[in-house]
């Protein structure tokens, strides 16, 4: 899948827990999930959760601790699908 | 002043009944004797042997209005219904939203009670992903959704309330015990405002253990409006209902000093337990304390029996109505030709739980204020035991245009009662 299309799936993903509309009408990879979109942090379990299942791979306390930009979770999701 | 002498009045009514949504609409529907009351599929799909139900219709719609995603996300119906309820009675009584980047208003809080809470997201979710060893698949909304203070804590964030938010249970005397609690919170001064009342939800896992005790009527699938009959002689036990009911309870002095609508006056209220004794068990109550219930409350509103213009009973359609209304002869000491009117909301609406006690003194306070009491719906048949009262049982809405003082009381499992007399605000 190119990257494109995982950027913006995982926009859509993210949209509903967004407190920060004016962060999301000019997201990009370097905005950052909690600090920029204003995400309670409380629901990123949520989110890693959504991702799994719609590119349907499995992504570790670990690697999910790392994710803090947007561009993270895209490049995560891009080199898992790839494994 | 002394703390001990502010008065309370109600500036704000929210509800979300099984019949209306909303005070306009909810007066309306008692009004005119709408039932909401329906067969529902899912019942008889599951075995039930009561299929019919009170559920407030349209939500779906409704909640998006109310509530972001997220907040959906992270709700059940238990919640989504307090939540609509207290925001229209926030509305109601003239208060602005706090902003999200505001100071909460550390002088409003709530008491929403619930009786059995968030069980369907025990029973849909949690628990089958726990026993299919999923649980780090369960995300992050479990928690908030089960504890017992999931539909108050969640109004508090919405409203941004920064007073006392807390849920209380006590069954089916839980909303009338919040708007009591709430009221004397306000009383001593603990608080300027109290958003007061008590939701359920409508999952066939709340209704089941109730469907298994027998004590729901199963002889009515097929006429849903007639299913619930208190005070009858075929009332075969309770319909079950849900839905939300929250009052805005006030201190007089902040609510003329904001020059707003005020329904009603609370003059006393009382809570109390028959302790399982003197006839008295978790499930029938002990009727020497329902009595020393319903009096503690009229002491302390200082009003005389004759002043009462009309009750509205707890009165489930079980076999304890003719039990209720005798003790609240005896605790007001009136022969039954000189009693209050007397009526049951479930008639038209079910058992709402721990919504009850909020939706009946949400309509309690909408009677006082328009002048009427709604007829008590399918007791043509009125209970043997209860003749010498027919007179005092409307089965049609009356206006009563001097109506000044009602009683509203609710008894639950437990052998709980509590009672809160309401009078409408004079100077």
């Amino acid at each position: 899948m190119p990257q494109e299309m995982v950027f913006e799936k995982v926009v859509t993903i993210l949209k509903p827990f967004v407190k920060a509309p004016d962060a999301l009408a000019k997201v990009g990879m370097e905005t950052t999930i909690l600090g920029e979109l204003k995400v309670n942090s409380a629901r990123l379990v949520d989110v890693v959760l959504e991702i799994e299942d719609a590119f349907d791979i499995e992504v570790t306390d670990t690697e999910a601790d790392k994710v803090s930009t947007v561009g993270d979770a895209v490049k995560l999701v891009m080199a898992k699908a790839k494994a | 002043m002394q703390s001990a002498e502010r008065r309370v009045v109600v500036t704000g009514l929210g509800v979300l009944a099984p019949n209306a949504h909303g005070a306009a609409a909810f007066a309306g529907a008692l009004r005119e004797g709408k039932s909401g009351i329906r067969h529902h599929a899912h019942l008889a799909e599951a075995k039930f042997a009561c299929q019919v139900g009170g559920i407030p219709e349209g939500v779906e719609a409704l909640q998006k209005r109310y509530l972001t995603e997220e907040e959906l996300f992270a709700m059940n119906p238990n919640m989504v219904y307090a939540a609509i309820a207290a925001i229209d009675a926030w509305t109601d009584a003239g208060l602005p939203r706090v902003a999200a980047d505001a100071e909460p208003d550390w002088d409003t809080g709530a008491f929403i009670g619930t009786g059995i809470g968030g069980i369907d997201t025990i029973a849909e979710k949690l628990g089958p992903k726990v026993d299919q060893g999923k649980v780090g698949r369960l995300g992050s909304t479990m928690v908030e959704q089960i504890m017992s203070s999931g539909n108050s804590a969640r109004v508090g964030g919405l409203l941004g309330l920064g007073n006392q938010v807390s849920t209380n249970s006590s069954a089916c005397n839980t909303g009338t015990e919040a708007v009591i609690d709430a009221f004397l919170r306000i009383r001593e001064g603990r608080a300027l405002r109290m958003l007061a009342g008590g939701s359920e939800g409508h999952s066939k896992y709340i209704w089941a253990g109730f469907d298994a005790m027998k004590v729901l009527n199963r002889a009515k699938n097929d006429a849903p409006a007639e299913a619930s009959r208190p005070l009858s002689a075929s009332a075969a036990g309770f319909i079950p209902g849900s839905g939300a009911g929250v009052l805005m309870l006030e201190s007089l002095e902040c609510a003329l000093s904001r020059k707003v609508r005020i329904y009603a006056e609370v003059l006393g209220g009382f809570v109390n337990s028959g302790g399982h004794r003197m006839g008295g068990s978790m499930t029938a109550p002990n009727a020497t304390g329902v009595r020393r219930c319903i009096q503690g409350a009229v002491a302390m509103a200082g009003v005389r029996s004759e002043e009462i213009g009309a009750i509205n009973g707890h009165l489930t359609a079980t076999f304890a109505d003719p039990h209720e209304v005798e003790s609240w002869s005896k605790a007001l000491g009136l022969p039954p030709d000189r009693m209050p009117l007397i009526h049951s909301t479930k008639s038209l609406i079910g058992h709402a739980l721990g919504a009850a006690g909020g939706i009946e003194c949400v309509a309690s306070v909408l009677e006082l204020h328009h002048g009427f009491v709604h007829g008590s719906a399918n007791c043509e048949d009125l209970h043997p035991a209860l003749a010498a009262y027919a007179d005092r049982i409307p089965h049609r809405t009356v206006e009563v245009k001097d109506l000044r003082v009602i009683a509203k009381a609710s008894f639950g499992f437990g052998d709980v009662n509590g009672c809160v007399v309401f009078r409408k605000y004079a100077d």
